[in-house]
């Protein structure tokens, strides 16, 4: 392949610059466009997380002195982190530049369409900073609950520009999730069938059904709101008919597949990972497959426990308690699988294997405590507390983000050609994961002693966690800033890595083509038949 | 930031030593507290009982993958065993670790649901109190006691009395009758707010347009203290609720009193603007 790749190499011509970044219709570009979004969103993101925990660090008011403003930085920072990291990297990012290398396709399905989807997604993201600077920014939360998301408390532009950067954003998404399936669906080697599709695949193809099935109704419920707020409607106002209870139960029919959206992904690059560093194929390769489907199935039936306080009836609860409780099934099955793809195997220590390790860890950690929190009973003192802060951390966002790290790292080499610096980035990752779990861990117990989220000062007492936290998060800092130390040793790099890198364990088609992989790929298509399973 | 950290400590211990000398509990979270509020009243106690209950099944869950991951990492890196194995399939392996979550989760769904049930109304209320969100404070009425109404307002840190927990201490307490079924009614009259008390097991969102209901019983005489856990604005983390609980005696005398130095609350408008502009400038 490699040899094909060269006799290629006439049709290797890159655009000019500005063609090829703007105008670009090539997955590997525009795959590599979404991930440098992601990086600057990463930064802004992150930075105003900890300027929060600069403020929490110590009780009473230091730094942020307009309490507009901290709720305006929660709410950003949830939004960023969500629709503007974790979403463009994995989905966008990954998938854009796996994808076809991995089931054999020369490119995406429509180029054109993932070059708009992507530029939508920058037009969203520069709306949503815009909506932080006019007027008093929106300080609702990312739930954006009316009536305090209303013209009535919140007055000014900034709710409505959030809400249009929400629509564009979850408008790129739509288009991206179409091309993926399509893709997925349609453009797969000869003899790669669906049950030979490598698990990333999986991930990826079941992620985008998800955002098809979701966002339009997101969609929907942003356009009443807008409307409400700007055109006289009054489908959450109480006072003339309508119910704020209905945007809740509209917005997490959206946000709880939204949470797999995040996490799914990275379900896919774990397994990668794991078994190329344990060169052995994936244990019950069906039975992972599979337990991501039901994963996304039941995450469509149990929204309503991100509601047990709102005063639903109680047969209600007891639906929504017992759905939740079925998702631990499938998720137990995907670590044991993970572990039993180890167990006998030969575990090479790369960095991509140390993010996958942690990765299994900190999702039980998440994990467990999501079966606690799908308890209704339970929620009663936990909700809205930092217990749920802790949990949603751990299960969703670290866990996405250690997934991201080790697709970085396991990646960068086809991406780049060039190899990163092995002894700096296990720095890197032990300052990261030590950071984030010094960071959170104590959440956990302030929050069981009764912390509500989303308060910029506390009651004394729960000092002492908040500093421990506060720490945590300076720690991940450094470990965040070493990130891009390495970004840019790596891609300065002299010394360049063959077409497999990682040797027998990664067998995937993404290792078959030349380090960088060449601007056109697959422009054979390997064949498939006969070919054991991907994994 | 470090003196304040160490000060912290010895400052738990003196309120713990207080509460014991006044014989009434003091509910509110002591430093480095890791683990949730003493139960006061039956639904938290059984909250508390399946929350300790679901703590050591995940305990165990999480150090048993702990230990499995050590073990594989020991015994199946590259040095240790050079020669990967090629299994990819064992049925009965992945039946039993399907099936024993399931096990796990309906002994664990049991007294989840039990609970549940028991939290959420009681048939026997011998009395009633109205609880309605404003940002940022709460109005109470006792609608059998001649509709007895008053807010309850956020103490600021300057006007704080000795004893006062800061941003726990209100103006006016909710005085409720200890060892008595009381039925609660939850409204707001703006934003969605949530009236919660860790120590008693109670939070429930107060939604403009809606009428929720749930009940406490509260053990013992004491105070007992809360904050808003429903993001409602600007001044969200100023509006804490403190429930002072009386033997019913105390609560007969307590409310001819009230009645008196709240009766001005019928006559003159609600102040509402007034009151606004008060916590608004404390906060900012």
């Amino acid at each position: 392949m490699a040899n094909d790749a060269a006799a290629h190499d006439h049709h290797d011509h890159k655009p000019p610059f500005w063609t090829r970044w703007l105008c670009s219709t090539n997955h590997k570009d525009i795959g590599t466009l979404y991930l440098a979004i992601s990086m600057v969103a990463a930064i802004i993101g992150g930075s105003m997380s900890w300027y929060l925990r600069l403020e929490l660090a110590e009780p009473g008011i230091q730094f942020i002195h307009d309490f507009q403003f901290y709720n305006v930085l929660v709410t950003a920072h949830g939004f960023i982190m969500v629709f503007f990291v974790v979403m463009p990297a994995m989905i966008g990012g990954f998938g854009n530049w796996f994808i076809p290398l991995m089931i054999g396709a020369p490119d995406m399905a429509f180029p054109r369409m993932n070059n708009i989807s992507f530029w939508l997604l920058a037009a969203g993201f520069i709306l949503l900073l815009l909506s932080a600077v006019v007027g008093d920014g929106p300080g609702t939360g990312w739930t954006v609950y009316p009536p305090l998301s209303s013209s009535e408390f919140q007055p000014g532009p900034s709710v409505d520009f959030g809400i249009l950067a929400l629509h564009v954003a979850g408008a790129s998404s739509i288009l991206g999730a179409i091309n993926l399936i399509v893709t997925i669906l349609n453009m797969r080697a000869p003899g790669m069938t669906i049950h030979r599709m490598p698990l990333f695949v999986w991930a990826i193809l079941i992620t985008a059904i998800l955002l098809l099935l979701a966002l339009p109704v997101l969609a929907g419920a942003l356009t009443m709101l807008l409307t409400d707020r700007n055109f006289g409607t009054h489908f959450f106002d109480p006072g003339a008919g309508g119910d704020p209870i209905l945007w809740q139960h509209l917005f997490w029919f959206f946000g709880h597949p939204e949470v797999y959206i995040i996490i799914i992904p990275a379900f896919g690059i774990i397994s990668q990972v794991v078994s190329t560093f344990s060169r052995k194929p994936v244990f019950g390769y069906l039975g992972m497959a599979y337990a991501m489907s039901a994963i996304g199935v039941v995450g469509f039936v149990v929204w309503a426990h991100h509601m047990y306080t709102v005063g639903l009836n109680v047969d209600t609860r007891a639906y929504f308690t017992a759905a939740t409780m079925v998702i631990a099934v499938p998720t137990g099955i995907k670590i044991f699988s993970w572990l039993a793809t180890m167990w006998g195997g030969s575990i090479r220590l790369e960095v991509p294997m140390l993010y996958a390790i942690a990765f299994i860890f900190l999702f039980v950690v998440g994990g467990v405590t999501g079966v606690t929190l799908a308890n209704a009973s339970a929620d009663l003192v936990m909700h809205d507390t930092y217990y749920v802060v802790a949990h949603f951390h751990y299960v969703m966002g670290l866990s996405a983000i250690l997934g991201m790290f080790a697709g970085f790292y396991y990646w960068i080499g086809k991406m780049s050609g060039k190899q990163y610096p092995k002894g700096l980035a296990k720095w890197q990752f032990w300052f990261f994961v030590i950071g984030v779990n010094v960071l959170f861990f104590p959440q956990h117990f302030a929050g069981l002693a009764g912390m509500p989220r989303r308060i910029p000062d506390y009651p004394d007492s729960y000092a002492g966690w908040n500093l421990i936290s506060s720490i945590g998060a300076l720690i991940t800092a450094i470990g965040t800033l070493l990130f891009f130390v390495v970004l840019w040793r790596t891609l300065t790099s002299s010394e360049k890595v063959v077409a497999n890198q990682w040797g027998e364990g990664a067998t995937t088609l993404e290792w078959t083509v030349d380090s960088p992989a060449p601007f056109h790929t697959h422009e054979v298509l390997p064949d498939m038949t006969g070919k054991a399973p991907a994994e | 930031m470090l003196k304040r950290f160490f000060t912290l400590v010895p400052a738990g211990a003196i309120a713990l030593f207080s509460n014991v000398a006044n014989a009434e509990v003091s509910m509110l979270s002591k430093p480095w507290q890791m683990w949730l509020q003493d139960p006061m009243s039956p639904t938290a106690e059984k909250v508390f009982a399946l929350n300790s209950f679901l703590l050591w099944i995940e305990v165990a869950i999480v150090l048993f993958v702990l230990a499995l991951m050590c073990y594989i990492l020991i015994r199946f890196n590259e040095k240790a065993n050079p020669e990967p194995s090629k299994t990819t399939h064992n049925t009965l392996l992945e039946v039993v670790w399907t099936a024993i979550p399931i096990i796990i989760l309906v002994v664990v769904a049991v007294p989840s649901l039990k609970t549940l049930y028991f939290a959420d109304h009681t048939e026997d209320a011998e009395m009633t109190l109205k609880i309605s969100g404003n940002q940022w404070y709460w109005s109470y009425t006792y609608p059998d006691n001649g509709d007895l109404e008053f807010d309850s307002i956020y103490v600021a840190e300057e006007d704080l009395q000795e004893g006062q927990p800061r941003l726990l201490s209100v103006d006016n307490p909710v005085v409720l009758p200890a060892n008595t079924n009381i039925r609660l009614l939850l409204n707001s009259n703006d934003v969605i707010h949530n009236w919660a008390i860790p120590s008693l097991a109670i939070k429930l969102d107060t939604t403009p347009g809606r009428t929720n209901e749930t009940w406490v019983h509260i053990n013992e005489v004491g105070d007992y203290y809360g904050m808003c856990s429903e993001l409602c604005g600007v001044n969200h983390s100023r509006m804490p609720i403190h429930v002072k609980a009386v033997p019913k005696e105390e609560f007969a005398k307590w409310l001819i009193k009230a009645k008196e130095e709240f009766a001005s609350n019928d006559k003159a408008p609600k102040t509402n603007t007034v009151r606004l502009a008060q916590v608004d400038t404390v906060a900012r």
